[in-house]
């Protein structure tokens, strides 16, 4: 049976744990679940907030594209991908991304599989607010970004 | 045609969207771009960095020599930098 990804992508806060309880409250099937929290850093205290744009439409298809992927190449039970944009402080959460599977493998493979996807294609672009004040910034894209998402173009599933 | 234009191509182009017609001779995405560099400073400075840009036809990704028959919105955008 194929399963329906969670796909969310919102300015408020996520709660991991409560997204996390979705996925396992009343089922006995589920042996491994990753759970994957981005925060925002503050960059040794230069930085005041991130501010994340998004392609509205484009982001919700472009994750559940990357989460059917995921689904094709994993056995998993379940899958939450929640995306936030807008301003965020220091300390917060960004992103999370939860793989449930019925063994560890595929969960923690699953989880690094959609995060180094989501880096390169979800249609998201973070500026930078600098703590002096100085004019703020976008962030440029890392080469390792591409690198770490290439390992994944000639394998198949582990299980 | 539907033109969405994201992060700092957006700022550069100075809008967030604009309807575009296109000339008979725009097939693809690269056409579309040269006709873009064409029109004034603030579209030729946008795309100046030329392979710094990407595209997506209706909300999916794809390259410059994908063909605009049938599209509806054509987004152009920085590298991508979430998660």
């Amino acid at each position: 049976m194929t399963i329906e990804p969670l796909i969310k992508v919102q300015l408020e806060n996520f709660g991991a744990e409560a997204e996390a309880a979705r996925l396992t409250t009343g089922r006995k099937d589920v042996g491994a679940l990753v759970s994957f929290v981005g925060l925002c850093r503050d960059e040794a205290g230069t930085l005041a907030a991130l501010e994340l744009e998004h392609y509205p439409g484009m982001a919700e298809a472009e994750l559940t594209r990357m989460a059917e992927d995921a689904i094709g190449r994993w056995p998993l039970t379940g899958l939450t991908i929640v995306h936030r944009y807008g301003k965020i402080a220091p300390g917060e959460n960004i992103v999370l991304v939860i793989a449930a599977s019925a063994h560890r493998r595929a969960a923690f493979e699953a989880a690094d599989f959609l995060m180094d996807f989501l880096k390169t294609r979800a249609p998201f672009w973070k500026k930078e607010h600098l703590a002096s004040g100085e004019s703020s910034s976008w962030v440029e894209a890392k080469a390792g970004d591409d690198k770490d998402a290439e390992r994944w173009l000639n394998t198949r599933s582990g299980t | 045609m539907n033109i969405r234009y994201f992060a700092w191509v957006r700022e550069r182009v100075g809008v967030e969207e604009e309807a575009i017609d296109l000339p008979g001779g725009v097939k693809t995405v690269a056409d579309l771009i040269s006709h873009l560099k064409s029109l004034d400073e603030n579209h030729a400075a946008a795309f100046e960095e030329e392979d710094a840009i990407r595209v997506a036809l209706d909300q999916v990704h794809v390259e410059n020599d994908a063909d605009l028959a049938g599209a509806r919105e054509v987004a152009f955008f920085p590298p991508m930098t979430g998660g």
